[in-house]
């Protein structure tokens, strides 16, 4: 057999696998104040935060479905349990996290990936971080990088200073819900002057169906600090739907570089509706990169709020919306303060009547003067029941801006095939690097193991579709 | 390939049609190693659609006759499995594919067409470095898309390049030397002769005797609305120059030639 087939052995099965264990703790299906109370009871937290949580219970209940993009009627906010507690123990090393989870996350590949590039690491399971590290010498700098929930057992000050600030609960109705019942996610805080220059990573990894998980994550990196922050989410595939509805909140202060890499790989019952945001200081940069491989649904757009002069931000997504999924991707720039910068680069493949959609909103304000805007969105359709649609709102405000935006969609044609196939290379194959082709300058920003992921999953799908015309 | 090659190429009563429309009516055509035949026809005659029927394209369909590689028949193989057995079509019209690096698509095709040999990716990296050099096109062609902005002399260039690096048994050229400047048409024909050396069969289809001064053919057939009117040594291209196609339209071969 050539090496190129060889490939094909791997199976989305790798994350497809259920863990055998049972919740120390969960409270009972559907959303009512008492639960909330009780999320927050259990987590002993201060009297202000379950106010927090109770408010946006209001807020919540108050605000409508969004009427846009996707269908979210399979939702039914009373079957879903908002809060599992797989674990009573916190870890700080693997020998210590119960023996299924932490087989878990072996399968998984966290720990390898741990020892081999990362300076540190976060482990969440259902609703709780299990397993959290920094690695020695970052620790020494003042790097924490640790569970959201610990965080504000830890250092309340910090985390009351910024929780919601970036993402208010009344944002969207999902921005509410997380923000009435969050549990876990990651708080990571980098120092002044602090360069951090392994990635961390937070995996997520949901276990149920039925169930929802709310992680709440918040990254403060300080004047002239510098994080690559990786962020990794796997399921198994239930017939049932599961819901994530993470919050992320990012402070990227003066002078300071956060990048932000996010790779989905949710099976294809979870309802991903993520709310991600950060706030860009004078001179600061902020790099969202997007790798959207699984889930049924994902409605994301990560934004950023460029506030001081000088402030820049690029945001890359790769989207695969392959089979009955629909990806509603995009990015929000708001050029707030003069000589900002703003960078958008869209890229999907929709196949086997998959949907997928580029939402964006960039606005250059009055005043913001000389800043700089680019946004191209590509789509690639192989084959003809599949769809894409571009929905850009741009606002420019300001006579100064300069701003492009640039659409294609295209399609692999059969004469590429043929031509491929003319070189002894067979359908799938061919597919495989065509779509590959397409993707080649993206790809190169996703961290390598995981864009060895995406490469593999790129081959699986296009093995799985049939002859073209 | 040092050893002698044996392979030979039969086309048999081959009837091609596209859609509803015939084209080829009942076609011979044997090729063996190391010779080359020139293809020579008007527009619309059939030449393409020769070549596209003999790699496999699916929108031709065979409706008469059969294709042989060495006794096995292969008209009812696919693309890749014809390529796999010794075809290649140097592209009229090769597609372009934004993003598909030069150098991916030529690894990944070497891989299938010889998946015994062990490639080691830098000395491939050499090899294909060596035949820009010898096609007289940059070393950073590997990182270019696949026909992707490329010059029409480019593309034709590195269509050419693929019939040495993929040793195939037979090669099919077709318009190969179209919008090819005067000193890319020699280096092509050179790569043609080399090709030869080595023991191809070599079907170039032209309309025009340049190339086949410098490559001189072992045969020349004359194709005109789907059919062989004439087949031939090196005079036959003269005439063509002299009197055109429409001495073989007019039906007066037998009388002219006899
Ligand atoms: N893919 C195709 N679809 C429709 N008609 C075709 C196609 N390919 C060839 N033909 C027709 O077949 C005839 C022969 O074409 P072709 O083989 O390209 O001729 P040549 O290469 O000799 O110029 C022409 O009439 C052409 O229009
Ligand atoms: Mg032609």
């Amino acid at each position: 057999m050539q090496k190129l087939d060889e490939n094909f052995e791997i199976k989305k099965d790798k994350y497809d696998f259920k863990t055998n264990i049972k919740p120390v703790y969960q409270v009972g299906q559907g959303l009512t104040r008492s639960v909330v109370e009780e999320i927050s009871r259990v987590k002993k937290e201060p009297e202000w935060m379950k106010n927090i949580r109770l408010r946006a219970l209001e807020i919540f209940n108050s605000k409508p479905l969004p009427t846009w993009g996707p269908d979210l009627s399979e939702l039914n906010f009373d079957e879903i349990t908002y809060y599992i507690k797989p674990e009573d123990r916190k870890s700080s090393s693997w020998d210590e996290v119960p023996k299924e989870i932490k087989e878990t996350f072996d399968k998984l590949g966290v720990p390898e990936m741990e020892r081999k590039y990362l300076a540190g690491t976060v482990a969440q399971f259902e609703s709780e971080g299990v397993y959290s590290k920094i690695k020695k010498q970052w620790e020494e700098k003042g790097v924490i990088f640790m569970d959201m929930d610990s965080a504000l057992q830890k250092y309340p000050e910090i985390i009351r200073e910024h929780f919601g600030k970036v993402v208010p609960a009344s944002d969207n109705k999902f921005a509410a819900l997380n923000t009435a019942v969050w549990s876990g996610g990651s708080f990571l805080y980098i120092p002044k002057g602090v360069h951090v220059d392994l990635p961390v990573q937070a995996y997520f990894r949901m276990n149920g169906e039925l169930e929802g998980q709310f992680e709440r994550t918040l990254i403060v990196a300080e004047e002239g600090a510098s994080v690559h922050y990786i962020e990794g989410c796997t399921a198994p595939t239930y017939s049932r739907y599961a819901l994530h509805a993470a919050v992320v909140e990012v402070y990227a202060k003066k002078n300071s570089k956060v990048r932000y890499t996010s790779i989905q790989n949710w099976s294809d019952n979870v309802i991903n509706l993520p709310t991600k945001r950060a706030w860009v200081e004078e001179n600061a940069r902020m790099e969202w990169v997007q790798g959207s491989l699984g889930s049924k649904i994902t409605m994301t757009y990560p934004s950023s709020i460029l506030r001081g002069e000088y402030a820049s931000t690029s945001n890359l997504n790769v989207a695969l919306a392959m089979g009955e999924v629909w990806k509603d991707n995009g990015a929000k720039v708001v050029h707030a303060a003069p000589n900002t910068s703003s960078k958008v680069v869209a890229k999907s493949i929709s196949g086997r009547g998959g949907m997928s959609v580029y939402r964006g909103l960039l606005r250059i304000n009055q005043g913001a003067y000389n800043s700089k805007s680019s946004v191209q969105c590509d789509a690639l359709i192989v084959d003809d029941i599949s769809k894409s649609n571009t929905y850009p709102h741009n606002e420019i405000l300001d006579d100064t801006a300069v701003f492009s935006h640039e659409a294609s969609v295209g399609k692999i044609s059969e004469e590429q095939i043929n031509y491929l196939m003319s070189r002894g290379i067979r359908e799938e194959d061919a597919r495989s690097l065509i779509v590959l082709g397409f993707l080649d300058d993206v790809l190169k920003e996703i961290p390598l193991e995981y864009s060895i992921e995406f490469n593999k999953l790129i081959r699986l799908e296009m093995s799985k579709m049939g002859a073209v015309g | 390939m040092t050893d002698k090659q044996n392979n030979v190429l039969n086309i048999e009563n081959l009837s091609v049609k596209v859609g509803d429309k015939n084209i080829l009516k009942s076609l011979n055509l044997t090729i063996k190693s190391g010779e080359i035949h020139a293809l020579m026809g008007p527009n619309g005659a059939g030449k393409s659609t020769l070549a596209q029927a003999i790699i496999g394209n699916p929108k031709y369909t065979v409706t008469t006759g059969k294709i042989l590689i060495n006794g096995k028949d292969i008209t009812d193989l696919q693309l890749y499995e014809r390529a796999r057995e010794g075809i290649f079509l140097a592209f009229q019209e090769p597609v372009s594919v934004q993003g598909l690096k030069y150098i991916n698509f030529l690894r990944t095709a070497y891989m299938s067409l010889h998946p015994n040999e062990k490639l080691e990716y830098k000395k491939f990296i050499e090899q294909v470095q060596e035949l820009l050099g010898l096609f007289r096109l940059d070393k950073s062609f590997i990182d270019r898309s696949l026909n992707d902005g490329l010059s029409g002399g480019e593309k034709k260039r590195m269509e050419a390049l693929q019939m040495l690096l993929f040793k195939p048994k037979f090669v099919i050229l077709d318009e190969i030397d179209s919008g090819l400047d005067v000193d890319a048409l020699k280096i092509v024909a050179e790569a043609v002769k080399k090709a030869k050396e080595s023991g191809t069969g070599i079907l170039i289809i032209t309309h025009y005797k340049r190339i086949l001064d410098y490559v001189s053919p072992d045969f020349i057939h004359v194709l005109v609305d789907g059919t062989i009117v004439e087949s031939g040594k090196a005079e036959i291209a003269k005439k063509i120059e002299e009197y055109g196609y429409d001495y073989y339209r007019r039906g007066e071969v037998n009388a002219k030639v006899g």
